[in-house]
């Protein structure tokens, strides 16, 4: 299609917009929801990233985020509980030509789908796995899930949850995603960038964005995206760059040992050059490992940003590799050759 | 020594040993070499779930039966004329089912108290008189083999391993039987370890030549070809039958086959037998578990491949919300359950046909799919195919009934011209471009003559859709809670799966098609009924037979047929669950016969049942 090619860009800059991502569906998501800040950076970047407007498939699960494909103007699936990465598992071996995205909850990803999260990490099948997190279950009205807060008091546990929470990074550090990072759904502009770079990666990519639900968890992240505790409690990962944070850039991570530090570079015990200088690409995940546990020690700023990036081939890749190099070694399948074979015999008219 | 030989119509042999003693090896050897050698021939594989139960213990015990003719048969037979025991236990848990006067050829080694004492003997059964009546051949077998393999350098336990080639030689020479395509399939099997290649082809010899000379065989057998219908013929099981069927189907449809599984016994074959076949450009993927193995089919089919999962009843419980999800987005889906006995883990060796409710109503809400079970392991092929083509033409998930009993036996297979099998190409949605509405005007919830939806595959400018689990909306596939499209898409579901009985075989009834008996059954049960009515027919009775191959829907003149007949029995595994689907559709009244055993049905007790209801009559 002609007209297909030039919306893409290959020429005259007539790219698409965010609009065409747009579907025709009323968004039904309460007034206040986080997860139109997501949906509406995901129309946004959608057009930058070179992929065409048929190629994208959305497929999800149950749950908030998983009406996600419904108001994007793309193929996809609302799938069943859980097995979002498992649907596109599917989608991406059969058709690897698809650029496939999963819109999924902690509820959904974490507790009914753990079991195909981890496995689809650990193939390093090319899909985008995005992680709405608003640490509580909201379209069943009000439980506490996998990512609440030991103690919380929900519908289900009016006395206080006895659960220790999953850490979502740490989990997909170690199933062996290729792509790791954390976005916010209060600050447009970098969770923008990140779902750019998610979308660039070749292989598993994981991005939690904290997500507020105003109606069952309202203010469950508010310290990390209110202007006044934002810069004191955030620390925004770049590439190569020291890890600094605080109002006034005067507070920063020190590695002793294998032990992180928070220090104050402000009072002459130490400078900027003694800290932590953040690699993406750093080789074994230990280092993403320690920085996604931040969150749950004490004093410490919460990361967002790309933890960790691997270039590894991809389980598509390798998947239509092998066909292609068995069909060249045995030759293309002939049907008659692959009936009449083994041990055979006539029976004479 | 020369030996007379005897000529014979039909033998049945057992070959029963430990579940290390390569039994299933044997029986699958010697079943190859007599369907080459013309013969007609069904097997029955009887195996503990176990992969090396406690040697000596009689549940540890692993059977083949094979039932060999110069007939057309239709079972493995009933009764075995020739048990070949390995050791005590074999003995005891078999010699039950021998034939009166049959033979007992027995590896005379094992008889030592150990394993008597592990098999519950009390005193030694070749000492004492409770093998009056058979005719006990005993071998040293163990030892015959030792000593042909005495300068060979390998150790006692693998030559303890090649004993069951020495009963395999044996049976060959007792049979007639050529030894040379045995000889064939060890070069290959064995072609990474060419001592045992040596061992296992000298101690094959060793055994034959054991049999021309040793006194202890007076005649040998023949059993001249069957006169099968002429063509080119090669022995094949269910599950072999089933894959070449997927492969057939994806060749014809032009769609790469999409084989979401995980591994589950006696589906796991199928799995390992689609994975050799990736030149054709068979994708198989391993799942990490049931769910995830139906899921990734249904976004292969969603992305236009011809998407297949295989499993058993535990997997298809799994299964069964996914199942849902596809009946709602209207995807072409076939789910193969081979079924094995239950509930819960059951019995996972063993056969039976108790997962037919569960196909036909083991979902949440009205969710129909088509069913269809084959009748014998051959028909697998031909089945494979009908279930593809009635999934894609009609965008329903199909459940395909196999069950342990067919999947792992086998039979000659007449195999079909490639160019005869008709070409079922699937229609896709074109592109739009701006000229016909863009990116914004398709709708995926339109309907064909048949009722089915069209297909538009990710990747196609201008047919952007999203499909999923809430209701859709008639035409414009939107989520919709509107009460009467929701009342009006229910009803369409089901119409759409019962206007497939437009285009399937109508039943046929044979046998004495005036009889006030019909036998009705469906699935594996097929041979045995089959042999019961033509032995009852044989000695005088009336009766007519009509079998089901298609489940959901029934065949158009299925209630024509029924309502012929005063009388009708319907032989089941399981507790009746097709007697009753047929009871509340047609309000006929149905003898059930049923057996839970995790064995098929010997065709001699549907004969007794037959009599019995023409006797009382």
């Amino acid at each position: 299609m002609a007209e297909i090619d030039i919306k893409n860009g290959n020429g005259n800059g007539n790219k698409y917009t965010s609009k065409d991502f747009s579907s025709s569906q009323d968004v039904r998501w309460c007034p206040g929801c986080g997860d139109y800040s997501i949906l509406a950076q995901m129309q946004r970047v959608s057009p930058d990233l070179n992929i065409k407007l048929e190629n994208f498939v959305w497929v999800s699960g149950i749950g908030c985020a998983a009406r996600f494909p419904y108001y994007m103007n793309t193929y996809g699936i609302h799938g069943i509980h859980g097995r979002a990465p498992a649907i596109a598992t599917g989608i991406k071996v059969n058709k690897p030509e698809l650029s496939v995205w999963v819109a999924t909850g902690d509820g959904d990803l974490l507790s009914i789908g753990g079991n195909h999260f981890i496995h689809a990490c650990r193939r390093n099948i090319d899909i985008k796995i995005l992680l709405f997190n608003n640490r509580i279950y909201g379209l069943t009205k009000g439980q506490y899930s996998p990512t609440s807060e030991k103690g919380k008091k929900t519908k289900s546990t009016p006395f206080g949850s006895i659960d220790f929470p999953f850490n979502p990074l740490s989990l997909a550090i170690g199933a062996g995603a290729t792509f790791i990072a954390r976005s916010l759904d209060r600050d447009p502009k970098h969770l923008k960038e990140i779902l750019k770079r998610a979308g660039e990666h070749k292989g598993t990519s994981f991005i939690e964005v904290y997500q507020n639900c105003n109606i069952f968890n309202d203010g469950a992240f508010e310290i990390l995206t209110d202007k006044e505790t934002k810069a004191d409690n955030v620390l925004f990962l770049e590439h190569g760059k020291p890890m600094l944070f605080g109002k006034n850039n005067d507070k920063g991570i020190r590695l002793n040992g294998l032990t992180p530090e928070v220090v104050d570079i402000s009072n002459g015990k130490y400078s900027i050059n003694d800290l932590w200088i953040h690699n993406e690409f750093e080789k074994p995940n230990s280092a993403a490992n320690i920085l996604s546990h931040f969150t749950e020690m004490e004093g410490f700023p919460t990361p967002v940003g790309i933890l960790r990036q691997e270039s590894k081939s991809t389980y598509e890749e390798d998947f239509h590799e092998q066909l292609s190099n068995i069909t060249k070694t045995k030759g293309e399948g002939d049907l008659r050759k692959l009936l009449f074979s083994g041990n055979m015999w006539e029976v004479a008219a | 020594m020369t030996k007379g030989i005897v000529d014979l119509n039909d033998v049945i042999v057992r070959f029963a040993g430990d579940s290390g003693d390569g039994m299933q090896l044997t029986g699958t050897q010697f079943t190859n070499t007599t369907a080459l050698a013309g013969n007609d021939v069904s097997t029955l594989p009887d195996f503990p779930a176990e992969i090396r139960a406690p040697a000596g213990t009689t549940y540890g015990v692993s059977g083949f039966q094979l039932h060999f003719s110069s007939d057309d048969i239709q079972t493995p037979g009933d009764a075995p004329d020739v048990l070949v025991a390995m050791n005590p236990a074999a003995l005891k848990t078999n010699l039950g089912e021998l034939k009166t006067g049959g033979s007992i050829i027995i590896n005379v080694d094992s008889f030592d108290s150990k394993n008597l004492r592990l098999a519950d003997y009390e005193s030694n059964p070749l000492e004492d008189d409770s093998l009056v009546g058979f005719n006990v051949v005993s071998v040293p077998l163990s030892k015959l083999t030792a000593t042909a393999l005495e300068d060979s350098g390998l150790s006692a336990k693998e030559i303890a391993r090649c004993k069951n080639f020495f009963a395999l030689g044996m049976m060959y020479w007792l049979y007639s039987r050529p030894f040379e395509p045995t000889l064939n399939w060890i070069k290959i099997k064995f072609k990474s370890s060419p001592e045992m290649a040596a061992a296992n082809e000298k101690v094959l010899k060793a055994g034959y030549y054991f049999g021309e000379n040793t006194e202890l065989f007076t005649t040998r057998y023949q059993v001249a070809p069957a006169k099968l219908s002429p063509g080119i013929y090669r022995n094949i099981s269910g599950n072999e039958a089933l894959a070449l069927g997927f492969v057939t189907a994806s060749v014809k449809t032009g769609l790469p086959l999409f084989l979401g599984s995980y591994p589950i016994t006696p589906a796991s074959d199928i799995l390992h037998e689609l994975s050799k076949h990736k030149n054709f450009g068979v994708r198989t993927f391993q799942a990490e578990d049931e769910i995830a193995a139906v899921t990734a089919a249904i976004g292969a089919s969603f992305s236009g491949a011809l998407a297949l999962t295989t499993t058993s009843g535990p997997g298809v419980a799994l299964k069964t919300e996914a199942i849902g999800l596809a009946v709602m987005t209207e995807l072409p889906l076939v789910i193969v359950d081979v079924q094995r006995g239950g509930p819960s883990t059951g019995l996972p060796t063993k056969t039976e046909q108790s997962d037919l409710l569960q196909a036909m109503y083991g979902r949440n809400g009205e969710a129909p799919v088509a069913i269809v079970a084959p009748a014998t392991p051959a028909e697998c092929f031909n089945m494979a195919i009908e279930a593809s083509r009635i999934a894609l033409k009609y965008m329903v998930p199909v459940m395909y009934l196999s069950d342990g009993y067919i999947a792992n036996g086998s039979e000659p297979w007449k195999i079909p011209e490639p160019d005869n099998i008709p070409e079922m190409k699937p229609k896709f949605v074109a592109p739009k471009d701006e000229s016909n509405n863009g990116h914004a005007g398709f709708d995926p919830y339109t309907r064909d003559e048949n009722l089915s939806r069209p297909w538009a595959l990710p990747g196609t400018p201008g047919l952007e859709h999203r499909l999923g689990g809430l209701e859709k909306a008639n035409i414009t596939g939107n989520v919709s809670y509107d009460p009467q499209n929701h009342e009006f898409m229910v009803r369409l579901r089901a119409q759409k799966v019962k206007n497939i009985e437009h285009d399937i075989p109508e039943l046929k009834v044979t046998g004495d098609i005036d009889a006030d008996l019909l036998v009705i059954g469906w699935g594996g049960t097929y041979g045995a009924i089959t042999e019961a009515v033509n032995k009852a027919r044989k000695s005088g009775s009336k009766v007519a037979q009509t079998h089901f191959r298609y489940l959901n829907p029934l065949p158009k003149n299925t209630e024509q047929v029924l309502k012929q007949y005063k009388k009708i029995l319907c032989p089941e595994l399981n507790l009746g669950q097709f007697a009753k689907i047929i009871k509340s559709e047609f309000s006929v009244d149905i003898i059930p016969f049923n057996k839970i055993q995790g064995l098929p049905f010997k065709s001699s007790e549907i004969e007794d049942k037959i009599e019995a209801i023409l006797g009382g009559k």
